[in-house]
């Protein structure tokens, strides 16, 4: 929304201080990741040192937001401030390395936050404690006030990046879809939340049923379906202006379930006409229609690898819901699903090694993971209902909606790592369903 | 309880669709919602009396589209009241039950609402008179999580609107 937040901050991204001591491989302190972590790494993070009383309640709810984003990940284990033997009181002091390693933790982050003016300005240092030096250089963020959110989780990013040797995912939205009322007379509306749930905004009312919103490249846009003009519709807004508009549709038809491509220029989703569903691609502006799928099957849920070179997709064309992938321009699909049960939904990832899914079998729901080229299937959840899933910035997370079963059935947002831990609900202030993450942020 | 949950659906219907809507819940026979619509049913040109006496849906099996010997029925007697009461245009509306993701469920509606406006128009209704929407999912009627609800929200409304006395 504040753009200037957003240019600011990439602007004042600045090396502190002297640089460290070439530590590129530092030994002990590096988590792999791929393999799913069994042991959290014990990490402390002190209160961020406020320089002035004024900055004193900004710091230490700064810092509880970078505690929550890495423990949040299942990967990391908070050493709690009273175990700590030494106090961090200067930014700038030297780190007495024995009391932190006399309490095992790992790796240690502190910080300062100062503020000046309109301005706050954010510090922050991480230590491999055990090999006794700095891991790379701190770092300085500027934001204005409203930011520190932000410049909470680009720490947490930072050091999620350093110590995995992944790209982090804390600084990122979701832009979904927040449900109350009754179940047989569901209000929905589009709202967008910081990925941890904060900062909670509703981009439409829920005068109309809303359905699967997805984010452009960028995180600027979202594309989503509504019931507007009575019938599912493809509407594109931007998130800034919260201004929409409805794209062009054939007159008699249904267009649902819209991605867009990598760069942005194309729509790709479903049109209905006579019964029979098949995936379109269009400009983003309207205009253009090209039909990628034809034949009575029902195609529908598109989504695009990562470098547009194909689309994978569900069809019911074998007499059941299955996955298949197909060139970017359409043509020859091939199967990719094979196991029991349905298909459906499949979303790339946005490092393109894998596809995640829903899966219907034994009257269950799964959200899993499979090769694109179907290879490595695997389950990561079962309940009642779980399906649309959507991926971290980082390919490491999934998130998906759940609902239980009954009259009292709701719709929640849950977050899972891709190798099958640490499944967490993510907070919405009501009901939510068909989550889509954002782009890492600028 | 049930019937509690009955009678607010119905209610809360006619509030957001001005009377051509009314559902009729068990799809045919026993149109108990319909307490206090008695002349209205009493006139067999009535939307009142094309939704419950004629009966205003049909209900389909688990992930399936066709239609099924009953639902033929119905439609048969929509058909033949479409025909005889031509002031009436009418949306036909697919639903699916929960058990389904929601773009498939989305078009496994369409399909399902196709099918019974193909069939209506096969018995003489223009199709001009005859528009379609999904709602996949989205709608469900009955909300218990188990198959005696599931089989009522697989279903094709058609839903009148137009005509002379509303």
């Amino acid at each position: 929304m504040k753009t200037g937040v957003l240019g600011i901050l990439a602007a004042c991204v600045a090396l502190i201080g002297f640089s460290a001591p070439a530590m590129a491989q530092s030994g002990p302190l590096r988590l792999e990741i791929t393999e799913g972590v069994i042991e959290p790494m014990p990490i402390a993070i002190p209160n961020f040192v406020a320089t002035s009383p004024a900055a004193q309640e900004v710091a230490q709810n700064l810092t509880q937001v970078v505690r929550d984003d890495l423990t949040g990940t299942g990967l990391f284990r908070e050493i709690p401030a009273n175990a700590y033997i030494s106090q961090i009181t200067d930014f700038s002091a030297p780190v007495r390395y024995t009391d932190w390693k006399t309490i095992n933790a790992q790796a240690l982050v502190t910080g300062s936050v100062a503020v000046s003016g309109n301005q706050l300005i954010v510090q922050f240092r991480i230590y491999d404690v055990f090999a006794g030096s700095e891991l790379g250089s701190g770092l300085q963020f500027v934001a204005g006030p409203e930011g520190w959110r932000r410049v909470a989780h680009k720490v947490s990013d930072a050091v999620y990046s350093r110590i995995t040797g992944e790209q982090g995912y804390f600084d990122s939205r979701v832009v979904f879809v927040s449900e109350s009322g009754p179940k047989a007379n569901r209000l929905k509306r589009l709202a967008i939340m910081d990925y941890d749930g904060a900062n909670v905004q509703y981009l439409t009312d829920s005068s109309s049923i809303v359905l699967n919103p997805r984010f452009s490249p960028d995180g600027g846009r979202v594309l989503y379906t509504s019931y507007d003009t009575g019938v599912p519709r493809i509407n594109i807004l931007d998130v800034g202006r919260v201004r929409k508009q409805v794209l062009e549709q054939k007159p008699g038809t249904m267009s649902f379930g819209p991605r867009f491509s990598p760069d942005g220029s194309t729509v790709i989703f479903s049109l209905t006409e006579g019964g029979n569903t098949d995936i379109y691609t269009m400009g983003v502006n309207g205009g253009n229609l090209r039909r990628l799928t034809d034949g009575p099957a029902i195609e529908t849920a598109p989504s695009y690898s990562p470098d547009g070179s194909r689309i994978v997709f569900e069809s019911d064309r074998s007499g059941t819901q299955q996955l298949y992938v197909m060139p970017a321009g359409g043509g020859e699909a091939q199967r990719i699903s094979f196991g029991q049960g349905r298909y459906g939904t499949p979303v790339w990832s946005p490092r393109g090694d894998l596809i995640a899914f829903t899966k219907q079998s034994g009257g269950r729901f799964h959200i899993g993971v499979m090769s694109p080229d179907g290879n490595n299937e695997r389950l990561l959840t079962a309940s009642f209902l779980d399906e649309g899933p959507t991926w971290a910035p980082n390919g490491r997370v999934i998130m998906f909606t759940r609902e239980t079963r009954g009259a009292e059935g709701q719709s929640r947002l849950y977050s899972i790592d891709i190798t099958g831990r640490n499944l967490r609900p993510v907070p919405t202030p009501d009901g939510a369903s068909d989550a889509a993450w954002s782009p890492l942020q600028n | 309880m049930n019937i509690f949950r009955m009678g607010v659906l119905v209610a809360a219907v006619l509030t957001a669709a001005a009377c051509t809507n009314a559902r009729n819940l068990d799809g045919g026979a026993g149109a108990a919602a319909g307490a206090g619509a008695g002349s209205a049913l009493s006139n067999p040109s009535s939307p009142v009396y094309f939704q419950q006496a004629v009966g205003d849906r049909v209900l389909f099996l688990v992930d399936q589209s066709s239609l099924t010997e009953q639902a033929r029925q119905t439609l048969n007697s929509q058909a033949q009241w479409l025909n005889n009461n031509g002031s009436y245009t009418a949306t036909v509306e697919g639903h699916a039950d929960e058990q389904g993701t929601r773009e498939y469920n989305l078009a496994l509606g369409a399909r399902r609402a196709n099918e019974a406006r193909d069939y209506l128009i096969s018995r003489g209704v223009a199709g001009n008179r005859l528009s379609v929407v999904s709602y996949g999912k989205e709608r469900p009627l009955e909300i218990c999580s188990e198959e005696s609800c599931y089989a009522k929200n697989r279903r094709a409304v058609t839903v009148l609107s137009g005509g002379l006395s509303g």
